[in-house]
C-alpha cells in the first residue's frame, strides 16, 4: 500500500471520529430543547415519558391565560424599546471608536464592553441598590434600564465590526462631494451600516427578551415573561401552558437569529466584493 | 506672475504626538496645469493633498484656493474634488447614483441631472453602465467612475491620490495617457499624488519632489531629470552614478575635478563652488557609452564588466573601475540587431561620456 493512500485512510478515520463527536455535540445541545415542543402537545399534565396522546389544549389554555399574555406583552415591549435604545447607543459608540482617535480610547472601549463579563447577579444587585437609593419604584422602566446596560455591549460589538469593515474614505468621498457630516451619515454611513443595525436590533431584542436575573431583581408588579415562567413553576397545572408558549418563543427566536445572521452575512459578502483587489 | 489657483503658503502639519508630516512647504500651483506631488511613502505628499481637500488642517501657514484662505472652509464647501486611492465607490449605489451623488444638492431638474451624468459616462467611455453596481465593475472601470463622479461637479481643482496604484501595469499606462488627455480636454487643474517617478514624469507639467515633509525641487519633468538640484532628487528620479569628487580648479565655465577611479575630469561648473570643495559629480547611465577599443580623445575611464542584463531594447552593464568601490551603471541602447554575447567580461572596456552630461551637486 502506498503512503498517500494510507495517509488518506487515516484522515478518513479521524473524519469519522469527528463526525460522531459533532453529532453527539449537537444532540446534547438541542435534544433537551426539543422536549419543549414535544411535551407541549402531550395530553398529560406531567412532564414525563411515555407520551399520552396528541392535544392542542395547552395552547388554548395559554391563550386564555391573561397573566401570561400580559407578561409576554411586557417582555415584547421592553425588548423592543431596549433594542432601539441600545442600538442607537451602539451606533454612536461604534462610530466614535472606529472613526476618531482620542485619548484613553482603549480604556473607554474596554469599559463599555465590560458588562458582558460582569456576572449578571452582581449587575442586578448593584442596580437594585442604586435604584433603591434614588427611591425609584421598580417597574418595567427599571428593567429596561438594566437591559440597556446589558445590551449596549452586544450592539457595540456587532456595529464596531460592521463600521470597521468599510472603507472610511467612503465618508470622506461624500463630504468631498459636498455633503455635510450629518447628510453623510444618512446617505452613506447609515445605509452601509444597515445590515449591522438590523442584526444589532435583533440580537439586543433577544438578549433582553429572555433575560431573567436582572428582570427578577428590577421588575415591579408586572413581571417579564421569564420571571413569570419562573413563578409558575410552582403550579404543575400551569406548566404545560408554559411549555407551549416556550415552544412558540423557541421557534420565533430561531427564525429571528437565522434572519439576523443572514442579513449580517449579506452585508459582509457584498462588502468584500466591493473592496479593491 | 501667472494665474495661481492654489497657493500653499508655508504650510506645516504636525499630527498629535507625531513628527511633522509637512514642514513649511510653499508651492504655487497654476490654473490649468497638471501638477504632481512625488515622493516616497511617508514624505507628506498625501497629507498635503488632504489639506487641500479639507480632510486635514494645517497647524501653521495657509492654503489659498483661488485666492480664498481655506483654513475655515470644511471639505464639503471647497471647490475641489478628489479621486481616492481606493476609489471609494459607494457600494450601496449604482454607477448612475454614484456619479449623481454630488449633484443632488445642486437643485438640478431630473432631466438636467441625467444629462450631466450621461455626459460624464460618455466622457469616461462607460455609456450604458449606469445601472451597474460598484461590485460589478473592474478596477479600471471603478477608477473611471471615481473620476467622473469628481469631474461632474466641475471643480476648480481635481485632487488625485495615487489613483493608478491599484491597476496592473498595462492598464496603468493606458490610464496615464487617458488621464492626461482628459485633463487637457476639461482644462481643470489636476493635483496628482504618486510615488511612481515614471508616472509623474510622463504626465505632469510640473512636479514637486517631496521628502520627509519638505519640498526638494519644483520643476518640469525634463528639468528634474536632467538638472536635479540635489543628490536626493537625482537619486530618486531615475538611476544615476554618483562620483565623490574634489574640486581642483574653477574657471568661468568649466570645473576641473578629481574623483576615485576617475582621475581628473572636467564638467560644466555651477555657482558657489571653489577649489578644495567636496562635491558630487553625477551622470545618468544612458549618458555613458561602452567601447572595447581605447578612445584616442575625450573623457573616458577603463574598467571591467562585472554583470550585464539584457532588457531587449537596451542592456544594463555594471562596470568595475579600479579605485572605485561601487560599479558604474551603463545603459546602452541595443541599436543593432545582434545575437552575439556582447562584451567579453575578461577584457577591459572603456566608459566614455560627454563632459556636458555630468551634473555637479553640492553635498
Amino acid at each position: 500500500m502506498s503512503k498517500p493512500i494510507r495517509q488518506a485512510k487515516r484522515m478518513g478515520d479521524a473524519g469519522a471520529g469527528l463526525t460522531v463527536f459533532a453529532v453527539a455535540y449537537l444532540l446534547f445541545l438541542y435534544v433537551p430543547v426539543l422536549f419543549l415542543p414535544i411535551f407541549s402537545f402531550n395530553d398529560s399534565i406531567f412532564i414525563a415519558f411515555p407520551l399520552r396522546g396528541f392535544t392542542t389544549k395547552w395552547y388554548e389554555q395559554m391563550f386564555a391565560d391573561q397573566d401570561m399574555l400580559d407578561a409576554l406583552a411586557a417582555s415584547l415591549k421592553v425588548g423592543a424599546i431596549v433594542a432601539v435604545i441600545s442600538t442607537i447607543l451602539g451606533v454612536l459608540g461604534a462610530k466614535a471608536v472606529t472613526r476618531y482617535r482620542m485619548p484613553g480610547q482603549g480604556a473607554v472601549t474596554s469599559l463599555i464592553m465590560l458588562p458582558l463579563f460582569i456576572p449578571e447577579i452582581i449587575l442586578g444587585i448593584s442596580l437594585l441598590i442604586l435604584i433603591n437609593g434614588f427611591q425609584i419604584s421598580l417597574s418595567l422602566i427599571t428593567v429596561g434600564i438594566g437591559h440597556v446596560m446589558l445590551c449596549t455591549p452586544f450592539a457595540m460589538a456587532v456595529l464596531t465590526s460592521r463600521l470597521d469593515g468599510f472603507d472610511r474614505s467612503l465618508e470622506e468621498a461624500s463630504m468631498d462631494l459636498g455633503e455635510s457630516p450629518w447628510m453623510t451619515f444618512w446617505r452613506v454611513t447609515f445605509p452601509l451600516a444597515a445590515p449591522g443595525i438590523v442584526s444589532s436590533l435583533l440580537l439586543t431584542f433577544i438578549v433582553s427578551f429572555d433575560e431573567f436575573l436582572l428582570s427578577f431583581f428590577l421588575a415591579g408588579l408586572q413581571p417579564t415573561l421569564p420571571v413569570y415562567f419562573w413563578s409558575q413553576l410552582r403550579f404543575p397545572a400551569k406548566l404545560p401552558g408554559v411549555l407551549s408558549l416556550g415552544a412558540l418563543i423557541l421557534i420565533s427566536s430561531c427564525i429571528l437569529v437565522f434572519f439576523a445572521e443572514w442579513v449580517r452575512q449579506l452585508g459582509t459578502t457584498g462588502e468584500r466584493k466591493v473592496g479593491v483587489a | 506672475m501667472s494665474d495661481i489657483i492654489i497657493r500653499i503658503d508655508n504650510v506645516s502639519k504636525q499630527f498629535a504626538g507625531g513628527a511633522k508630516a509637512v514642514d513649511s512647504v510653499a508651492v504655487d500651483i497654476e490654473r490649468g496645469e497638471f501638477f504632481s506631488l512625488l515622493g516616497p511613502s511617508g514624505c507628506g505628499k498625501t497629507t498635503l493633498l488632504r489639506m487641500i481637500a479639507g480632510f486635514e488642517f494645517p497647524t501653521e501657514g495657509e492654503i489659498y484656493i483661488d485666492g480664498q484662505p481655506s483654513s475655515l472652509i470644511p471639505s464639503y464647501k471647497r471647490p475641489t474634488n478628489m479621486v481616492f486611492q481606493s476609489y471609494a465607490i459607494f457600494p450601496h449605489l449604482n454607477v448612475f447614483d454614484n456619479i449623481a451623488f454630488g449633484l443632488r444638492k445642486a437643485g438640478l431638474s431630473s432631466k438636467e441631472l441625467s444629462r450631466r451624468v450621461d455626459e460624464a459616462l460618455a466622457m469616461i467611455k462607460l455609456s450604458g453602465f449606469g445601472k451597474r453596481r460598484g461590485d460589478q465593475l473592474s478596477g479600471g472601470q471603478r477608477q473611471r467612475v471615481a473620476l467622473a463622479r469628481a469631474l461632474v461637479k466641475r471643480p476648480k481643482v481635481l485632487l488625485l491620490d495615487e489613483p493608478l496604484g491599484a491597476l496592473d501595469k498595462k492598464l496603468r499606462e493606458e490610464m496615464q495617457i487617458e488621464l492626461r488627455q482628459l485633463q487637457k480636454q476639461v482644462g481643470i487643474t489636476f493635483v496628482f499624488v504618486t510615488h511612481d517617478q515614471e508616472e509623474a514624469l510622463s504626465m505632469s507639467d510640473r512636479i514637486a519632489v517631496m521628502s520627509r515633509g519638505d519640498v526638494l525641487q519644483i520643476a518640469g519633468p525634463k528639468e528634474l531629470y536632467e538638472a536635479p538640484n540635489c543628490v536626493e532628487v537625482a537619486t530618486f528620479i531615475g538611476s544615476i552614478n554618483l562620483i565623490n569628487a574634489t574640486v581642483k580648479s574653477v574657471s568661468s565655465s568649466e570645473a576641473m575635478l578629481e574623483g576615485p577611479g576617475f582621475g581628473s575630469f572636467t564638467a560644466q561648473t555651477i555657482e558657489g563652488i571653489k577649489a578644495g570643495d567636496k562635491i558630487f559629480a553625477a551622470v545618468r547611465p544612458e549618458k555613458l557609452s561602452l567601447t572595447i577599443s581605447k578612445p584616442s580623445s575625450g573623457a573616458y575611464v577603463e574598467g571591467m564588466i562585472k554583470a550585464s542584463a539584457y532588457l531587449g531594447d537596451r542592456s544594463h552593464h555594471q562596470v568595475f573601475i579600479k579605485g572605485r568601490e561601487e560599479p558604474v551603471a551603463v545603459a546602452a541602447q541595443n541599436e543593432e540587431r545582434a545575437m552575439s554575447a556582447g562584451f567579453d567580461a575578461s577584457k577591459p572596456v572603456y566608459v566614455t561620456w560627454n563632459p556636458k552630461s555630468l551634473i555637479l551637486l553640492k553635498s
